[in-house]
């Protein structure tokens, strides 16, 4: 079947590359443009591992296809750090212990990322519902959920980073 | 997991799709998220020769508000709905149907029309869309028309829609302020659809049902309109006996389905406590 040609922009940097349609998004992330960071967990939509922002947008990019994200602005969790500065979530699952093995850590953070945008100053329930998509099968979710509050006051002005 | 090969098209009007699908006919399948297709792909229980991509059709997505309805893009995803101010201010059960389905990710990319062409006996939109009598609006090679909702789901994962057919808006009238609405859902712990969902609109005047409609998915294999309950209920006091014996008639008539999930009797059970409390919450 005819390849199509698609163009991203991840991370701010520009990728054009000639792909089969049914290549699926994570696949051509990790594989085509070598950003190992995102995961594959299930492949089967279920666990948000391989979730990342598309147009602003979180979404498991293993229930996507490569061709669907033509002319899309990517970011995944290697562009959250800022000139070598971890971004306050990522300071907040390093401060909270937000991560055991961190399979689901980049998908975590990035579902995260979602839900600060559109609710900087969530309840714990708020925080549960919000990560709703991703599992994690060590953390036992409560240092995540301590993870993002921590984020989210320090997003907010609040909270200094304490030194270890 | 990897789809099958296909030939992908991603048409930017309503017209060239619709062509598309006339010259591929059954080996097209119409992409909108891709939230219900790319798994059923992936598992190969789909393997069309051809996509057509629907999404960048920008006339089909958003909701407008023209003369007392709304009309609703089949591309508006889930997330869409379940924010908007003006959906959450004009018929705040579509908002709260939306936010009950899946996770973030999944409303962030999904679409009502999706979930409605594809009707999956435990999606949550088809009760709120029957019990508001939506109409919906296609278009095929011969033209646009409309189909009720009550006329749309057929049988398990098959609806009124031709194979060459789109689906472009929903229609909702904005009901009156004496009609409230709720969607209450049974999650199925582990995949977080409707085990049973059920959507109410009543409209009283005082104390007395001048009208209700119950929508009912995840029980039976098409979800259904509840019209024991509404028949019983119309014009009666809204105490607690009257809403009780009204939700027993939830699943009359329903051949209720089976899975590993829960029993047919387990099931019509959930459609009467879920009737209960959905009118039982309004009347209150
Ligand atoms: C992890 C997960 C959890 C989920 N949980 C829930 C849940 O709790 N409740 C729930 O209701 N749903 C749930 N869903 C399903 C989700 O809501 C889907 O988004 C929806 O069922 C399909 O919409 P879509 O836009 O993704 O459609 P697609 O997957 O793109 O298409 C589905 C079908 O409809 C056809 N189609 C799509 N749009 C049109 C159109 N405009 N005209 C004609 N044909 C069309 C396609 O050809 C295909 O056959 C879940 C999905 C996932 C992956
Ligand atoms: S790998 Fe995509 S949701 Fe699990
Ligand atoms: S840290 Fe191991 S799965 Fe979450």
């Amino acid at each position: 079947m005819a390849n199509q040609v698609i163009h991203t922009a991840i991370n701010g940097q520009e990728h054009t590359h000639e792909v089969e349609p049914r290549m699926l998004l994570v696949h051509y992330i990790r594989d085509v443009v070598g950003l190992t960071g995102t995961h594959v967990g299930c492949e089967t939509s279920l666990c948000g591992a391989c979730t990342i922002m598309v147009d602003g947008q979180a979404v498991k990019s293993c229930t996507m296809l490569a061709v669907q994200a033509d002319g899309a602005e990517i970011m995944t969790i290697e562009g959250l750090a800022q000139n070598g500065e971890l971004h306050p979530i990522q300071e907040g699952f390093w401060e909270c212990h937000g991560l055991q093995c961190g399979f689901c850590t980049p998908g975590m953070i990035i579902a995260a990322h979602q839900l600060l945008q559109r609710n900087p100053n969530p309840s714990e329930d708020e925080i549960r519902h919000g990560l709703d998509g991703n599992l994690c099968r060590c953390t036992g979710y409560q240092h995540i959920v301590d993870a993002v509050q921590y984020a989210a006051e320090k997003m907010q002005g609040s909270r200094e980073r304490k030194e270890v | 997991m990897i789809p099958g090969s296909f030939e992908y098209f991603a048409p930017t009007s309503l017209n060239e799709a619709l062509d598309l699908l006339k010259t591929h006919g059954d080996d097209a399948k119409v992409l909108a998220g891709g939230h219900s297709l790319i798994p059923t792909m992936k598992l190969r229980l789909a393997e069309p020769a051809v996509i057509i991509d629907i999404t960048r059709i920008g006339d089909l997505r958003g909701v407008s508000e023209p003369d007392g309805k709304l009309v609703i893009g089949a591309l508006t995803t889930h997330y869409e709905l379940e924010s908007s101010a003006l959906v959450q201010q004009k018929v705040p059960i579509l908002s709260q149907t939306a936010a009950a389905i899946g996770d973030v990710q999944v409303r962030n990319k999904g679409t009502i029309g999706g979930s409605l062409v594809h009707a999956d006996p435990a999606a949550d939109w088809p009760a709120t869309i029957l019990a508001l009598d939506a109409d919906l609006k296609v278009a095929g090679p011969d033209g646009e028309r409309v189909i009720k909702a009550t006329d749309f789901f057929q049988e398990l994962y098959t609806t009124a829609l031709e194979p060459e057919e789109i689906l472009t808006e929903i229609h909702v009238s904005i009901p009156a302020a004496n009609t409230k609405g709720v969607y209450l859902k049974q999650y199925q712990a582990a995949s977080g659809f409707a085990l049973t969902g059920v959507a109410v609109l009543l409209t009283r005047s005082g104390d007395t049902c001048q009208k209700v409609a119950v929508g009912v998915n995840g029980v039976a294999d098409v979800a259904y309109r509840a019209t024991g309950v509404e028949s019983e209920l119309a014009g009666k006091t809204l105490s607690a006996e009257n809403i009780a014996a009204a939700a027993e008639k939830a699943a009359d008539g329903v051949d209720a389905m089976e899975d590993i999930h829960a029993s047919p009797a387990y099931r019509a059970n959930l459609a009467k406590v879920y009737a209960q409390r959905a009118i039982a919450q309004l009347a209150s």
